[in-house]
C-alpha cells in the first residue's frame, strides 16, 4: 500500500485554466517538492515533474504500462473515451507488432522520400506569408503558417483524399483533451464528436486512401500478414489523431519562442543550418505535449517512493524539459543547445513514432524562414487555445521582415 | 587505459573514463563529442548515434535487437558489418577498453 504520508501533497490542478495558460510556476513547485508528489484533487495518482523520474518511468514500460491508458483515465477502472489505440494504449507483445509496422512506414529512411515535397511546400508557404506580411503589415503565425503547413503536407503524405481536413484539427483537439479530466474543455470538444469521428473513420478505410501513401502502406502490411486487416483502420486512425495537431503546435510554439527571442532568430538567419537544432530546442523549451500518463502495473517504487499497483503516474514532460537538474540554464532558449535527451517526443519504446516526420517539418519550415526572413517581430498580443494536454496557440500576430 | 576510445572523423582519438551501465552514446554526450547526435535521446528511433565498432570488439558485444537492426538501415553514413547504434551499447566491465570510430556524418 502506498505510504501516503511519505509523498508531498500539492494543491495544484494541472487542468485549471491558469495552469494551462502558464504552467511554469506549477512545474517549479512540483519539482522542488520532491521526485514524486501527490495532487490534492486526484486520487490514486502520483506525479513526477523532474527529468530523472520522468525518463525512468517512460523507460520502464514493463512496470509503467500504457494498456490502461496514457491519459488521466485508468482503463482498468473505466471505459476508454474511444476504442483503444493499438499502439499508444498498448503494451508488448501487441505494441511490438503494431509499432514495427508504423516505425517502418515513418522511418528516417522512409522520410527521405518526402523531403523534397515537404521542403518545396515550406518554401512556397513562406513566400505567401512574406507577401501577406508586406501587403497587410502582419500575418498570423498560427493561421497563416503553423496550421496550414502540416494540414497540407501530412494528410497528403498519408493519402487522405477529398475535402474536410479541418476535421483533423477538431479530432486532434478532442483526443488530446480526452487525456485530461472530464471537464468543460473536453465537453465542448466532444459536442462535435459524432460527425468528426465518422469522417475520421471513413478516411481510415483503404478505399479512401491514396495508393502508396502512409495510410495505404498500413494495409500493405496487412496484406503481408504483419497485422490483420481488422487492425489496419485503427492504425491509420493513429496517424490521423496524432500527426497534425502536434506538429501545428510544435511549429507554432517555436515561432513564438523565436519571435520573443530576436537574438536567437538572428543566429538562425545568419546560419540556416541551425534550423533543425532550433526546432529541437523549441520542443524542449515549449513542449507541445505537456503531459502523458502511465499506470503502475504492479506495486513498485519511483525514486525509492512506494507506488501501489493501479496508481496513475502523471509524467510532466514539459517540466522535465525545464529541470535545472538536467539542463544547464534550463529557462534559457538557446537554439545551439542540442538538447538530446529531452522528453517532448517521449522516450523508450513509446517514443513518438512520427518523430522523423515532425523533425523534417520543423527543419524545412525554419530553413525556409531563415533564408527569406531577416527578422520576425511580434505584431500584437497572442492568444492561447486551451487543451488538457497540448500547449497550443490560437493566434500569434507577427511581422516578417524580408531578407 | 581509458574505458572507451572514440576515433573522430578527422582521425584524432578521445579516450574517456565511464561508469558501468551507461551507454556509449551517453558517454559521448557527456563529453560533448559532436560526432554523435542522438536526436531521439537513446530510444533507437533516429539512427544518429551510429558508430563503427573496432573489429577486435565487435563480436564481443551483445547482438543487436530487431529494432536496432531496422534502424541501422537508416544511417546517413554507409552501414558496415561493424555498424552499431551507440545508444544500444551498454558499458560493462567486459567492455573496458572498447574502441569505436565515428562516421563522417549522422544526418
Amino acid at each position: 500500500m502506498t505510504q501516503v504520508l511519505d509523498i508531498p501533497e500539492l494543491d495544484f490542478d494541472p487542468y485549471a485554466a491558469e495552469n494551462l495558460i502558464d504552467p511554469y510556476p506549477m512545474h517549479l513547485a512540483m519539482r522542488e517538492a520532491g521526485p514524486v508528489v501527490r495532487l490534492k484533487s486526484y486520487d490514486r495518482l502520483v506525479a513526477c515533474a523532474r527529468h530523472a523520474e520522468v525518463h525512468a518511468v517512460l523507460n520502464d514500460h514493463a512496470t509503467f504500462i500504457s494498456g490502461a491508458g496514457v491519459g488521466l483515465a485508468n482503463f482498468n477502472l473505466e471505459t476508454p473515451f474511444r476504442p483503444k489505440s493499438l499502439i499508444l494504449e498498448a503494451d508488448p507483445p501487441l505494441h511490438t507488432q503494431t509499432r514495427a509496422v508504423l516505425a517502418r512506414i515513418l522511418s528516417p529512411k522512409a522520410v527521405t522520400q518526402i523531403r523534397a515535397t515537404f521542403a518545396a511546400e515550406a518554401e512556397a508557404l513562406v513566400e505567401r506569408c512574406l507577401e501577406k506580411s508586406l501587403a497587410a503589415g502582419q500575418i498570423d503565425g498560427v493561421h497563416d503558417l503553423a496550421q496550414p503547413y502540416p494540414l497540407k503536407v501530412f494528410p497528403d503524405a498519408v493519402g487522405v483524399e477529398g475535402e474536410g481536413r479541418e476535421n483533423l484539427l477538431i479530432y486532434g483537439d478532442l483526443i488530446f483533451n480526452s487525456m485530461g479530466p472530464r471537464n468543460a474543455l473536453l465537453a465542448r470538444a466532444a459536442e462535435r464528436m459524432g460527425p468528426v469521428t465518422d469522417w475520421i473513420m471513413a478516411h481510415c478505410q483503404r478505399a479512401n486512401l491514396r495508393p502508396g501513401g502512409f495510410g495505404d502502406q498500413i494495409y500493405q502490411a496487412a496484406d503481408a500478414g504483419e497485422i490483420s486487416h481488422e487492425q489496419a483502420p485503427l492504425l491509420v486512425r493513429s496517424f490521423l489523431s496524432a500527426g497534425v495537431d502536434t506538429t501545428i503546435n510544435g511549429l507554432g510554439n517555436v515561432l513564438f519562442s523565436l519571435a520573443h527571442h530576436p537574438e536567437q532568430y538572428a543566429r538562425l538567419h545568419a546560419d540556416p543550418s541551425l534550423a533543425r537544432p532550433a526546432f529541437e530546442e523549441g520542443l524542449r523549451y515549449e513542449s507541445t505535449a505537456q503531459t502523458f500518463f502511465r499506470t503502475a502495473g504492479r506495486d513498485c517504487q519511483i525514486a525509492g517512493v512506494p507506488v501501489a499497483e493501479n496508481t496513475k503516474v502523471l509524467c510532466m514532460l514539459a517540466s522535465a524539459n525545464r529541470d535545472p537538474r538536467r539542463w544547464p540554464d534550463a529557462d534559457r532558449f538557446d537554439i545551439e543547445r542540442r538538447p538530446s535527451g529531452h522528453v517532448a517526443l517521449g522516450s523508450g519504446i513509446h517514443g513518438c513514432v512520427g518523430q522523423a516526420v515532425a523533425r523534417l517539418e520543423g527543419e524545412v519550415v525554419l530553413t525556409a524562414l531563415a533564408r527569406r526572413v531577416k527578422r520576425i517581430e511580434v505584431a500584437g498580443p497572442h492568444t492561447r487555445r486551451l487543451n488538457n494536454t497540448l500547449r497550443a496557440l490560437d493566434t500569434l500576430p507577427l511581422r516578417l521582415i524580408p531578407a | 587505459m581509458p574505458d572507451i576510445t572514440f576515433i573522430l572523423p578527422d582521425g584524432t582519438e578521445q579516450g574517456l573514463e565511464a561508469p558501468e551501465g551507461v551507454s556509449v552514446m551517453q558517454v559521448a554526450g557527456g563529453a560533448g563529442i559532436r560526432g554523435i547526435v542522438a536526436e531521439c535521446g537513446g530510444s533507437a528511433m533516429c539512427a544518429t548515434c551510429h558508430v563503427y565498432v573496432d573489429p577486435a570488439w565487435a563480436a564481443r558485444l551483445p547482438a543487436p535487437l530487431p529494432t536496432e537492426l531496422e534502424m541501422l538501415e537508416c544511417t546517413a553514413s554507409e552501414r558496415l558489418p561493424n555498424s552499431r547504434l551507440s545508444c544500444q551499447i551498454k558499458l560493462t566491465a567486459e567492455l573496458h577498453g572498447l574502441v569505436v570510430r565515428l562516421p563522417e556524418r549522422q544526418q
